[in-house]
């Protein structure tokens, strides 16, 4: 056990852990946050896709004791209203079908955006790659951050 | 205009009650239409009676429609309570849609499968909804003294216009629930829908996008404790021995033990398939802290010989079921299926004389399809909360057979019916996986042994190779054409281990004077499941590729082909239980050759069709493919559907696009194989899912218009892009695509351009 503090949120949290706890479980089990997802364990499938300063990575890999003082950003503190761009045109083109990968994908594709606020298609195609939606709802996915990406550039 | 009646008999599947503030509550029976006569009613089970569905109307005006049905992402809390909105003539911002706790008391028939919720609870949420209306209509009129006939109801709104009088619903629900159900009542006009055939949003929509805690896995409860399992790492093995010491020694660690699932006098139902009833447990606080204690374990596995297994029968009786023992090789499995199917199988159809037809044909095609085993893969891994006492059990989690799992609880704890319930969570995908529910029996154990709250949890390795998978299928066709290139006979020989995919009268029987259907099945210890459209997964390909091999040997349009032989079926159909209407049919074929430009030649853009009917739907594909850095990737898929009147465009847009995606990547990409009993792949990084950049660009739906009772889509948009895909990869390649997946062949050949 370990004495790490980590910033969740925009809250920091100060954690008696293994260190070698992946952030995925630190969020899950003992912060509350089971909006970030436990679909592989090996970073092959992205549910479990958080910020760490402002870069979407894959918790699930990822050992607490390196984001030590770090600032981690999860699907529940995207935004304060749930109003992101993203979000809201998620909620517009109807995206989810099962919803399980959603978090996952809304967190990726936010941090595609502030990267590169003007995606093409193949850009889109190519970040959104390591993000499984089992349901198939790719399509509706690159309508979404496309609808995205306008009203953030208005 | 569609007057129904609430009653069957003298049972009346309505029931009104005040509620205690003020309103009024409706309980009706969601079901009740998958009847078609009223004998069939009658001879229902008293159970079936029970009210299932819940309509509440606040002295506030606003409406909440219980949902009990179970949502895997088919969008049926959001569809279902659309229809009773509709006849209820309520705003729809003023619905709140709930999922209804599994109290089995009074919940009944909850299960998600086989693209049935819409189709069978079509007319009694119709009449779920007019009942309600009606009743508020009657109370208004006794509270103005009008009759009835002259109140008109609109947006949640009771008018009379003469008097100039109006009322919310809410005003006058605590009246309407005392007043007589009606015997009969009117069903709105398909030209009047306002809500029905409009796009409404996913209810759940904001808290997906949010993270807010729907699943299974977000469960929680105070002290509950962290469960993960180990089960034999191969097909034909069990536990030799084990050693937990070390495990149970670690952090955060409670006990490490063995279990079984079920007891060995249990005669399983058709929902407790396991392919490893006995397994090892580690308990502890957290996760991590178990995931870490159980790579400590020490455990020897063994292989087993041939066994019983004991299932209970739908007569009430059981029938033991042989589990052969042995480690399986998929390269054996090829030629296993390969040899099965060059002898003779069991007849399932025989029309004219196909042996004779075939000894004059001016031409015979034969050829022959294969598909591997395939794993459900859904996205949120097996897992069930479980806090059993000593009287009794709780169990939240996902399952799609909550009702058969209750008494696979029951029996096993030892525990009455009525002690156990089960509350159902949104699902993260279901495919078929979860209506075999060993996992929320596994929990159940667990906690009673632990004597606490626990949350079972599979890792990604644990669910993907732990079984109930998409069996292995093998399909042989013959065609015979006449000198004028007529085909004058058919036959197809299918089967697979362990189960046969063949669907003897689905089209082409019916269409050709000459007909053989046969099967055949090889036992396995490989346990198998239902996988979205359960053998039409495999079928339907097999089928639409072979025809378009035949049309073109015919030199004839693949459409036009098509349409020919379902023309005769039509017309002058071969024998009488053929599975398909033949005009429905062809209509999808039709709109789909319309909307995507049939016949009309694009350099670089190679095309295939297809089409096929199962679960009560049609469905027409057209794949466009275009080579990408030497690859083929599907550009455009058009799809033309038939599944009567849609009752939300937007969410069947949505499932028909994801059963697209669906089918192209499991036929592309996906297998389970064996070596030794041992899956080949446990994780996402060799077990290939279809990922964006190899998904459809873009994906086009139409559906045909009719005022024909809704069926389901959560099946039928998967099987025929199977067929549609592999006949443009062929004119991509010059070469036929005869083996799942398509990829291993794509990457061993050199494709044109």
């Amino acid at each position: 056990m370990a004495a790490i503090n980590i910033t969740v949120n925009g809250k920091m949290q100060v954690l008696d852990i293994d260190p070698t706890t992946p952030v995925l479980w630190v969020l899950r089990d003992h912060l509350d946050l089971v909006g970030t997802k436990f679909g592989c364990g090996m970073a092959m499938c992205g549910a479990c896709t958080i910020h760490i300063d402002g870069v979407a990575t894959r918790s699930c890999v990822l050992p607490v004791s390196e984001v030590a003082d770090k600032s981690i950003t999860t699907i529940e503190g995207l935004s304060e209203k749930g109003d992101h761009p993203v979000q809201k045109a998620w909620l517009e083109h109807d995206v989810p079908q099962c919803g399980y990968c959603q978090a996952g994908q809304v967190m990726n594709a936010a941090s595609l955006l502030k990267d590169n606020p003007n995606p093409t298609d193949e850009e889109i195609e190519t970040a959104m790659s390591g993000n499984i939606c089992r349901c198939g709802t790719y399509v509706r996915i690159k309508a979404a951050i496309k609808t995205a990406a306008n009203s953030s550039n208005q | 205009m569609t007057i129904v009646k609430t009653t069957i008999g003298r049972r009346s599947f309505l029931k009104a009650s005040a509620l205690a503030g003020g309103g009024m509550i409706l309980g009706f029976n969601w079901l009740m239409s998958a009847c078609s006569k009223p004998e069939d009613v009658l001879a229902l089970p008293k159970e079936w009676f029970e009210l299932n569905g819940f309509l509440k109307i606040g002295d506030n005006g606003v409406v909440t429609i219980m949902s009990p049905n179970p949502e895997i992402g088919q969008n049926v809390k959001t569809s279902m309570p659309m229809i009773v909105a509709e006849e209820l003539d309520v705003d729809w911002k003023r619905v709140i849609v709930e999922q209804a706790p599994l109290n089995t008391d009074i919940f009944t028939r909850q299960l998600a499968g086989g693209s049935q919720s819409i189709r069978q609870g079509w007319t009694s949420l119709r009449t779920a909804g007019a009942t309600a209306r009606q009743m508020l209509r009657e109370a208004a009129a006794a509270a103005w003294q009008v009759p009835v006939n002259e109140i008109t109801t609109e947006a949640g709104m009771l008018h009379h216009k003469a008097s100039n009088k109006s009322a919310g619903f809410g005003e006058m629900a605590s009246a309407a629930a005392s007043v007589e159900i009606p015997k009969e009542v009117t069903l709105k006009d398909a030209k009047d829908f306002k809500i029905i055939g409009t796009p409404r949003t996913n209810v759940d929509g904001q808290k997906i996008v949010t993270g807010q805690p729907l699943f299974g896995l977000d469960y929680k409860q105070e002290g509950m404790l962290i469960a993960m399992i180990a089960h034999a790492p191969g097909f034909g093995l069990k536990l030799k021995s084990m050693d937990g010491a070390e495990a149970k020694s670690m952090p955060g660690i409670k006990d490490v033990f063995t279990i079984k699932t079920y007891e060995d006098d249990y005669a399983r139902q058709w929902s407790d398939v396991s392919a490893f009833p006995e397994l090892v447990v580690v308990v502890g606080n957290t996760t991590w802290e178990v995931m870490k204690a159980r790579k400590a374990l020490k455990l020897e596995w063994e292989p087993f010989g041939d066994h019983n297994e004991s299932y209970s029968t739908f007569q009430g009786g059981s029938e033991d079921k042989k589990v052969p023992g042995g480690l399986e090789n998929s390269n054996k499995h090829t030629q296993l299926m390969a040899s099965l199917a060059a002898q003779k199988g069991k007849v399932v159809r025989k029309d004219g004389d196909p042996d004779a037809a075939f000894k004059k044909a001016a031409k015979v095609i034969e050829r022959s399809y294969t598909a591997p085993f395939l794993a459900h893969n859904t996205m949120e891994p097996m897992n069930f909360f479980a806090d059993v006492t000593t009287d009794k059990a709780v169990l939240v989690g996902p399952v799609q057979t909550p009702e058969f799992m209750e008494k696979s609880a029951s029996a096993r704890l030892g525990l009455p019916l009525e002690k156990i319930d089960i509350q159902m969570t949104r699902m993260g995908g279901g495919f078929g996986r979860r209506l075999y529910g060993h996992f929320l029996v596994e929990a159940a154990v667990i906690s009673q042994k632990m004597q606490a709250p626990v949350k079972l949890i599979y890792s990604r390795e644990d669910d993907m190779t732990f079984g109930t998978y998409r069996p292995a299928y093998h399909a042989m066709y013959r065609a015979a054409l006449d000198e004028n290139n007529n085909l004058i006979a058919f036959h197809v020989r299918a089967g697979g281990i362990p189960e046969s995919p063949l669907f003897a009268n689905r089209f082409p029987a019916g269409s050709v004077t000459n007909y053989l259907a046969e099967e055949w099945s090889q036992e396995s210890n490989i346990t198998v499941g239902a996988f979205r459209a359960p053998r039409s997964n495999f079928i339907a390909g097999a089928e639409q590729a072979f025809l378009d091999e035949v049309a073109e040997t015919a030199g004839k349009d693949p459409i036009d082909f098509r349409l020919e032989l379902l023309e005769r079926a039509k017309s002058n159909p071969v024998g009488e239980k053929n599975d398909y209407e033949p005009d429905r049919y062809a209509g999808v074929l039709e709109l789909v050759r319309e909307k995507s430009n049939w016949g009309q030649e694009t350099p670089g853009v190679y095309r295939g069709v297809s089409a096929y009917f199962c679960h009560n739907s049609y469905v027409a594909h057209v794949v466009d493919l275009m080579m990408e850095n030497g690859k083929p990737r599907v550009e455009k898929v058009h799809c033309a559907v038939d599944c009567g009147i849609v009752v939300n465009p937007i969410a069947a847009t949505n499932l028909i696009e994801g059963g697209s995606v669906d089918g192209i990547g499991h036929s592309m990409f996906s297998n389970i194989t064996f070596k030794d009993g041992v899956p080949d792949q446990s994780n996402f990084d060799k077990y290939r899912l279809i990922r964006h950049r190899e998904a459809p660009k873009s994906i086009e739906v139409h559906f045909v218009k009719n005022d024909i009772d809704p069926t389901g889509l959560g099946e039928p948009p998967f099987p025929p892009v199977v067929g549609a895909l592999a006949n443009a990869l062929y004119k991509s390649n010059g070469k036929r695509f005869y083996s799942q997946p398509f990829i291993k062949d794509i990457e061993t050949s050199s494709m044109r351009m």
